[in-house]
């Protein structure tokens, strides 16, 4: 062999190694919490609440919670975000003070989401009095993703030829309908798909709900936005650290670290599919 | 003398510092072609895209002078662009069809201007996609994708989709370059056809292609009008050398 062809094999073995020890580190913990987790999930784990001091029962309401959280952090982080990157992926020019605009909100997504909590309790728990509920905790969450919903959507709306606009426009539509007919059913995918992502990451969050309203344990479910809930990330952090058998919550923790990754990994598959739906229905 | 419908005098364009079009003085007349030809880069399509106002969405690019279409000024403030592009209608260098159906892709122009009648809609289609010479290759199947057909019949669609809003100036920025040879002379038949009921400006790369299908031609070079004349004149007996020698191939 001479030493190109060498150097080519050499090249693609570090590559293979580099994915290798990627997927091997993801299949370990997956092992791990899979073995350690299965025994205790049941039907009755997920639709049952905690008894007996938690050690006992299952973990509805943590389920129910984390939903709720979510499903108000969407409502308030997709319109508002998706809103932002439209206006400045389609409408706003481009000088120094969009470019300011922009590179802020890349820049926000790097915060870490700790700061993101003691932000929303200072902002909507304190000032803006709304206390600590599901409602403040499904806002902070929603600032959190919010730049994650933009960048995302902005990508997807860059990906959409400029024929397609310029077409429009040559024909006597106004930039909305350009926008309208031309664009966004073209970027669509993109952006939900973009959307779900940070949506998931969101849900398996426990730093913005920490102060802001998740609860340590409630033997109710929230009747209203205004309410404490339980929520999984929340759960699983204080069956690990706080309570006060540790070897007893071990199987549920690791329990609710299944159900956690099965949630989010849904997600992500629906992600998936919702893409793959709506670029068939494209094409077609 | 012909009916004047685009008077253009003393206009510049500028890209930022870059002044891409320098005094240009001439008039485009009713149910005329005009071809304009040129070397790359000499201001031939920002030139074109200048009478839609396609040019407003580039950062830095501004204008002086006047360039009227029956006698408005197309860069006034109350000038509607809308209104001016539905007037103007416009085929890309690259068929630009939206991934929608045929039988949409022309529709497009109709519904954003608000038309809703079916039967109109249907009868319009009809209509533009014959005056394009595409109706009998697509006649039964308008409801599949347009990046279904031929890139000669992608140019035809976007020809026909222009047509549909009945503009009276139809700008056309190189619509044959990217097509073969049967495909490009479907194209140059067409505009024999259409310049019966629009008034045609034309950019082209292809000297042959200006002589045959243009009544009158610009000679731009590096951003200047250098002569404009009936297109017999310029090709039989240009009044500048350097004309010459680009129309005979000495410089491109």
């Amino acid at each position: 062999m001479n030493k190109k062809k060498v150097t080519e094999q050499l090249g693609f073995w570090v590559l293979r190694l580099c994915v290798g020890i990627t997927g091997l580190i993801l299949l370990i913990i997956l092992f791990d919490i899979v073995t350690k987790g299965i025994g205790k999930v049941s039907w009755r784990f997920l639709v049952e609440s905690p008894r007996n001091g938690m050690t006992e029962g299952g973990i509805f309401p943590a389920i129910v919670g984390t939903f709720l959280v979510t499903m108000l952090t969407a409502v308030f982080a997709v319109p508002l975000g998706m809103g932002c990157a439209v206006y400045l992926n389609e409408y706003a020019d481009d000088n120094v003070f969009t470019r300011i605009i922009r590179m802020s909100i890349r820049n926000l997504s790097g915060v870490p989401s700790i700061v993101y909590g003691l932000f929303g309790v200072v902002l909507f728990v304190q000032m803006m009095r709304i206390g600590t509920c599901v409602l403040a905790a499904g806002l902070t969450l929603g600032l959190m993703t919010l730049p994650w919903v933009i960048t995302a959507s902005e990508e997807a709306l860059k990906n959409v030829p400029q024929s397609y606009r310029n077409g429009a426009l040559a024909l006597g539509a106004t930039r909305w309908q350009a926008i309208r007919s031309n664009v966004l059913p073209y970027s669509i995918s993109g952006m939900l798909t973009g959307t779900i992502l940070g949506l998931a990451r969101a849900a398996g969050e426990t730093a913005p709900i920490l102060f802001t309203g998740a609860a340590f344990f409630l033997p109710f479910l929230p009747k209203s936005p205004f309410e404490q809930f339980m929520a999984l990330p929340y759960h699983l952090y204080i069956m690990v650290t706080q309570h006060h058998s540790l070897e007893t919550a071990r199987p549920i923790a690791y329990a609710t670290a299944l159900v956690l990754i099965a949630l989010i990994c849904s997600m992500n598959m629906f992600a998936v599919i919702l893409r793959y739906k709506l670029r068939k229905q494209k094409k077609e | 003398m012909h009916q004047t419908k685009i008077e253009v005098r003393d206009f510049n364009f500028f890209y930022g510092d870059q002044r891409a079009l320098k005094d240009i003085e001439l008039d485009i007349y009713n149910n005329k072609v005009l071809g304009i030809i040129g070397p790359s880069g000499c201001g031939k399509s920002t030139f074109l895209r200048s009478i839609n106002r396609m040019n407003d969405t580039i950062a830095g690019a501004r204008v002086n002078g006047t360039m009227l279409i029956d006698g408005q000024n197309i860069f006034s403030e109350k000038m509607d662009v809308v209104e001016l592009r539905r007037k103007v209608g416009m085929v890309f260098q690259k068929s630009n069809p939206f991934p929608k159906s045929i039988f949409d892709n022309v529709a497009y122009g109709l519904r954003v201007n608000g038309r809703k009648d079916k039967a109109y809609i249907e009868h319009k289609v009809e209509e533009s996609l014959k005056d394009a010479a595409l109706w009998e290759e697509v006649e039964d199947r308008l409801s599949v994708s347009a990046f279904d057909l031929s890139g000669g019949q992608q140019q035809r669609l976007c020809i026909a989709r222009a047509l549909a809003i009945e503009p009276e100036v139809l700008l056309m920025d190189e619509p044959a370059s990217a097509l073969d040879p049967t495909a490009t002379a479907k194209v140059e038949e067409l505009i024999q056809e259409l310049k019966k009921k629009y008034t045609i400006v034309i950019v082209t790369h292809n000297m042959q292609q200006a002589a045959r299908i243009s009544d009158y031609t610009a000679f731009f070079m590096l951003g200047e009008l250098i002569e404009y004349n009936e297109t017999q004149k310029i090709f039989t007996n240009p009044e500048k050398k350097i004309t010459e020698e680009y129309i005979t191939g000495r410089f491109g």
